[in-house]
């Protein structure tokens, strides 16, 4: 089970018609789909989407209450196939990932799936890790939709907007026979709003009444003639349907003055921060009202030509309001717009900017550009508007930039990563460097400094294919790190097949922490835990073996620097061929913690005898070069100014946080650094032998103590 | 939905109260935001918060952003999911370098913002992992925020929610009901957080104790780094040979040397015995009378000064016997017992992490033998293979720490080792580079002797810092005969603090080469 536990989250789950839900975005989406009479869900974690998923695994019995099945996907491909379940059968399929990332992985069952349609309602929930704080390439979902005809649905980002949508994406997927997309950027996910709550929704149609009554035909399967069939179908039936659904549904949304020179069009996620900025023009205010007409598109795809064209007709010029490249909605506003020959001029990524986020100075900046070209009027008597330029010109605040540093996110304290990493700087020491690629999750961090290690990231599982045209006579070979949450969502046949099937001469490293730990602790098969409801402890070792890997080495303690080190020694020069397989496995410590912390406190708290380990470093022993620091990172061991005048630089030192996982002692010991740190073990509630054991030491050691400390002459202190 | 509102008149001016809170991850941010949100909504207002952290990582730099305002006749506001530069009435930073990147953000401005910040400091990787002081100078980040704020409240809350128990969201909660910002009582503050989950009574503690600190003293002084100990020179030590240390310094050095020289003896004292201090005050008595010839008054015995302290650091080398010595003290038990807050019914055991080499077994033999082993390849490696290897050294158990306290014992004959040789030609070597420059170039002298900062560490640490010593030196040919051969010298040093490989000193001494 993942260490964290959503009880409270579920309890949110269980609100009945009336009740207000205050949560965050996810959870309401979570909520909205019960309400909606789901009948299965699956999904793969990742932010921003991962309580999604943590609170459904959590939500057990409610769920099978309600009878909805729930599934946590080996990876985004699982979860777009499941959704084959609608395409008999009037059941309701939800799923969820991150996207674009999931999306790509996603993509193949998606383009079947939208070719041959689904009965049932289909929804597919995309986290946007797009803008601040995202984790991935920039790119716009949207191109899935266009591709492959599936509609997107773009909400305002509040509460009851987005819940709105997920009842209205279940109906517009089943009167188009499409599934659709629900794109929900990283903020709205992690947004605290409320919203009135519906009783939860039994499916009307269940799983086992589909199983027991199998339905089959030929013309929804993806294969000649059928295939042009479907294409022609989507052109001319359920595109058509869709549109008129979404019109006569009123999906999308006008506001302000129903007449103005101009207009602004946006899709429903831009809808906040593009009222914020006519807000600061003084043309809007907090409550909604707006000086400018305003077209909200919060279907995305497809776009409702006559909804356009009567917002455009009668207007000098709109602006289109869409975030991320390429400007998709614009040009196809166009191309509508110049077959109607229609004369209304058309903005967008002319004067707002082709990418980035459109932060809300981004878009005042851009729609006060665009109300100066055509209705200056309007702007009249603006306030003014917020601009901290000239504080940012002072010396005194760009004298920050040289003094506040970067502070990426980073292995966590006591991260069993960090020692893998350590041995690698120890083996590059020896060795030389080695070409490295890595792939996607914690241990991705290893790029940044203090370790500094890593070349590409290709994608998830596929690190070491990412190696694979590295398979030639050299002096050195490559080495791919891969996580274990990578390994079994694509990499054991694309990246481990691949390599066997190829003989490709390099080192696999696969990083097992015993959890999809970057994605929130969610367990896995090789999770060493018992988990109820899953399958888990399958070895990672033996699935390599069993795919035909030889040179297969399992590391069960990270910590053990030295081991780790030689380890990779004897990879990297053996003279075997074919891939060298490492598996190093530690529990991820976050995860640790959260179990271990409270079995602790309990344990001592009922008088057992526990020892607490943590690390110091001795202050007058420590010189300040910060070699430790050099080959860990960790955030609890740190440095500190000293007051002793014959020291320049701060010394080391580890502060309470520490958890005592050993990585300093033993990368001390390995890399022969310096004698200044020690282990201090703190026994709780000692027993009799303890005590009389530590009292005898005591004395002696106490009395050789003394006898040194009489003999030295000293001054006092 | 549909609705259309015609008239600009209906416009309302309402804006609504924003708070952006930056931390790291793991920091609790997410605990304030909710805090603040679920506090609005008991009092009847609307409030959004958002953020952007990922899922599990720690540590990075995060934030949230927080809008509040009542609905209007039913009318929920619209409001922002991120903060507008400029426009952002209070930031809470839960790290002082947290509080400089809000205002290199735009999110501090004079005209509105009131910052509530801890200034106590966590340092990132970029500060810790440089092989001198990386750490960001805290001054800037005060010049900055008391310019972009409208008003400021700092102080160390984090080590007030230690002391009380409870995290740094607790005392910066206090921080914001003291700052009179939101119009809320204090009492529904505390409401507020006997409503969440656990630690309820450790939080309010906290809460309240900051809410009083903010109100009693809202900020710290902050200097750039901590003020180093000189203690003072005592009339009497209490033993003659400690008594003759201090008439000596009194009566043989200016005034202006004498806070490190007695730092210097102290140390030797403690290193090794007074007579090794007294040998320490003729090493820099001689420098000192080169110095007075050589105008030395005139820069105020800059290089007595700085003599004073390197050759104490030279003189007081790290060696085996030092490790042993300070791990073994009955001071350090007790310090260790405090650092890791070991309580009275609890029993505290220490492992040193000691990895020795051939190289320090053989520094500790007398000179005569510790060469002659080193000069017998075989024999060494033979040994080595033995002795090389990491060894868990139990200090609190009986055998080890008898080893421990033996091997310390070998003060007695540390002066004939062949580590003390060796330390005693490198220091005669640098010092000897120094002496020449007196009458050509005393600035350069003087950095000569501040050289002496890069070596430093053990084993491989050590060998790394003599080398960059001895880059640094290579250049002093070039520079004697500069005038700014003392700055060039400096910015040496510097690059050589920069990284661990000395890259930033290759190619501070291409330059130099260019010269």
């Amino acid at each position: 089970m993942a260490e964290r536990s959503f009880a409270r989250e579920v309890e949110d789950l269980k609100l009945g018609e009336g009740e207000i839900f205050r949560g965050e975005g996810i959870l309401a989406i979570t909520k909205a789909l019960l309400q909606s009479g789901v009948s299965y869900v699956g999904g793969y974690q990742g932010s921003p989407i991962s309580h999604l998923m943590d609170v459904l695994a959590d939500a057990k019995d409610m769920m099978e209450d309600l009878g909805v099945h729930f599934e946590t996907s080996a990876s985004e491909a699982a979860a777009a196939a499941m959704l084959s379940a609608s395409v008999m059968y009037p059941v309701r399929g939800a799923v969820t990932w991150k996207s674009t990332a999931g999306t790509n992985v996603a993509s193949d069952a998606l383009s079947n799936l939208s070719s041959g349609g689904v009965n049932g309602g289909a929804l597919i929930i995309l986290g946007e890790d797009f803008g601040e704080g995202s984790s991935i390439m920039q790119e716009r979902s949207h191109a899935f939709a266009m591709k492959s005809q599936m509609w997107l649905l773009d909400p305002r980002p509040n509460l009851p907007s987005i819940v709105q949508a997920v009842e209205d994406g279940f109906q517009l997927s089943e009167a188009s026979n499409t599934p659709v997309m629900l794109e929900v950027r990283i903020r709205a996910c992690h947004v605290h709003g409320q919203f009135v709550a519906k009783d939860n929704k039994r499916p009307t149609y269940t799983l086992k009444q589909a199983l027991e009554n199998p339905v089959r035909d030929v013309n929804r399967i993806v294969l000649p003639p059928a295939n042009f069939i479907h294409e022609k179908d989507k052109l001319e039936r359920r595109w058509p349907a869709a549109v008129n659904f979404i019109k006569e549904r009123k999906l999308n949304e006008f506001f302000g003055p129903e007449e103005g020179e101009i207009g602004i069009i946006m899709l429903g996620g831009m809808y906040n921060g593009v009222m914020r900025a006519l807000q600061q023009l003084g043309l809007a205010d907090v409550y909604g009202n707006s000086s400018i007409p305003l077209y909200v598109m919060n279907v995305a795809y497809p776009m409702v030509d006559e909804e356009v064209v009567d917002f455009c007709i009668g207007k000098k010029a709109v602006i289109m309001v869409e975030e991320g490249a390429p400007e998709y909605i614009e040009q196809t506003m166009h191309t509508l717009l110049r077959r109607r020959d229609i004369q209304t001029k058309l903005h967008g990524k002319d004067i707002l900017p082709l990418g980035g986020e459109y932060t809300a100075p981004v878009m005042m900046k851009g729609l006060k550009t665009f109300i100066e070209m055509y209705d200056r009027i309007l702007l009249g008597n603006q306030p003014p508007v917020p601009d901290p330029t000239p504080i940012l010109n002072d010396p005194k605040v760009k004298a920050l930039a040289e003094v506040v540093p970067a502070r990426p996110a980073g292995f966590c304290t006591g991260c069993p990563e960090r020692p893998i990493f350590a041995a690698m700087k120890l083996v590059e020491k020896e060795l030389g460097e080695h070409h490295v690629s890595a792939d996607i999750g914690c241990h991705l961090f290893s790029i940044l400094p203090p370790f500094n290690i890593g070349g590409t990231t290709m994608g998830y599982g596929l690190g070491p294919a990412s190696a694979s045209a590295f398979n030639v006579e050299a002096d050195k070979r490559s080495i791919a790190v891969m996580g274990d949450g990578g390994f079994w969502h694509n990499g054991l046949a694309t990246s481990v097949g691949n390599a066997v099937f190829n003989k490709q001469d390099g080192v696999i490293l696969v990083v097992d922490n015993y959890y999809s730990a970057a994605t929130g602790g969610q367990d896995i098969l090789s999770s060493r835990a018992i988990n109820p409801n899953r399958k888990t402890n399958n070895s990672i070792v033996n699935a390599v073996k069993g795919i035909g890997a030889t040179w297969v080495r399992q590391i069960d303690r990270t910590y053990d620097v030295a081991k780790m080190r030689d380890t990779l020694k004897e990879a990297l020069t053996t003279r075997e061929k074919g891939p060298k397989i490492i598996v190093a496995s530690s529990e991820c410590m976050l995860n640790k913690q959260r179990r271990v912390k409270p079995q602790f406190a309990k344990a001592v708290k009922d008088g057992k005898r526990m020892v607490k380990e943590r690390f110091g470093v001795d202050e007058d022993v420590c010189t300040g070069d910060h070699a430790c620091i050099r080959l860990s990172g960790c955030p609890s061991l740190s440095v500190k100014h000293t007051d002793d005048p014959l020291k320049d630089d701060p010394v080391a030192a580890i502060d309470n946080s520490c958890v005592g996982c050993g990585n300093c002692g033993e990368v001390s010991e390995a890399a022969v650094l310096c004698p200044s740190f020690y282990r201090a073990d703190v026994i709780h509630n000692p027993n009799g032998w303890d005590r009389f054991v530590y009292h005898l030491r005591n004395k002696v050691i106490g009395w050789l103590q003394a006898r040194r400390a009489a003999g030295r002459i000293m001054f006092a202190d | 939905m549909n609705e259309t509102v015609n008239l600009k008149t209906l416009i309302a001016s309402d804006k609504p109260l924003t708070l952006a809170i930056l931390a790291m991850g793991g920091q609790g941010g997410g605990v304030l935001a909710d805090w603040i949100v679920a506090l609005a909504e008991e009092q009847g207002w609307m409030a959004q918060s958002t953020s952007v952290p990922g899922v599990a990582q720690r540590t990075g730099a995060t934030i949230y952003y927080i809008e509040m305002l009542p609905a209007r006749d039913g009318v929920s506001p619209i409001f922002s999911l991120m903060p507008t530069p400029g426009d952002v009435d209070v930031v809470l930073a839960a790290e002082l370098m947290e509080a400089g990147r809000s205002v290199l953000r735009g999110l501090v401005t004079p005209d509105k913002t009131v910052l509530i910040a801890s200034t106590h400091r966590s340092f990132a990787v970029g500060e810790k992992e440089k092989p001198g002081d990386g750490i960001g100078d805290p001054t800037v980040v005060v010049g900055a925020t008391d310019f972009a704020a409208k008003r400021t409240i700092a102080f160390d809350m984090d080590t007030l929610a230690l002391k009380n128990g409870s995290v740094i969201s607790a005392s910066m909660f206090g921080a914001l009901a003291a700052a009179d910002l939101l119009p809320f009582s204090k009492e529904a503050f505390e409401a507020t957080i006997r409503g969440g989950g656990k630690g309820i009574e450790a939080s309010l503690k906290t809460f309240n104790a900051a809410f009083d600190r903010a109100r009693t003293r809202p900020r710290d002084e902050i200097s750039a780094s901590p003020p180093k100990r000189f203690d003072a020179m005592p009339e009497t030590a209490g033993h003659p040979e400690l008594d003759r240390l201090v008439h000596r310094l009194r009566a043989e050095f200016p005034e202006v040397a004498l806070p490190l020289l007695f730092a210097g003896v102290k140390k030797l004292v403690d290193f090794q015995d007074p007579a090794y201090a007294g040998e320490y005050l003729d090493r820099v008595g001689k420098l000192h009378a080169l110095d007075r010839a050589n105008g030395g008054e005139e820069k105020d015995y800059a290089f007595t000064v700085q003599a004073a302290k390197y050759v104490a650091v030279a003189m007081a080398y790290d060696d085996v016997i030092r490790v042993a010595d300070l791990k073994t003290r009955g001071s350090r038990f007790d310090r260790v017992r405090k650092e890791v807050g070991v309580k009275q019914d609890q029993i505290l055991y220490m492992t040193e992490y000691m990895h020795p080499r051939m190289e320090e077994v053989c520094g500790t033999l007398p000179k005569g033998l510790g060469l002659w082993v080193e000069k017998r390849p075989k024999l060494f490696s033979w040994l080595d293979r033995r002795i090389n290897k990491g060894r868990r050294v139990q200090t609190g158990t009986l055998f080890w720490f008898l080893t421990l306290y033996t091997v310390a014992a070998l003060r007695r004959i540390r002066r004939r080792t062949l580590r003390h040789l060796r330390e005693t030609e490198h220091l005669e070597a640098w010092l000897n580079a120094a002496i020449p420059l007196f009458s050509r170039n005393y600035d350069l002298a003087v950095e000569v002797i501040n050289n002496r900062r890069l070596v430093k560490g053990y084993s491989d640490t050590h060998a790394r810092g003599l080398s960059k010593f001895d880059r640094v030196m290579s250049a002093l040919m070039t520079l004697s005969d500069r005038e700014d051969g003392a700055i060039w010298m400096k910015r040496l040093r510097q690059a050589a603090l920069l990284d661990e490989n000395g890259i930033a000193l290759d190619g501070a001494l291409k330059t130099v080469a260019t010269l």
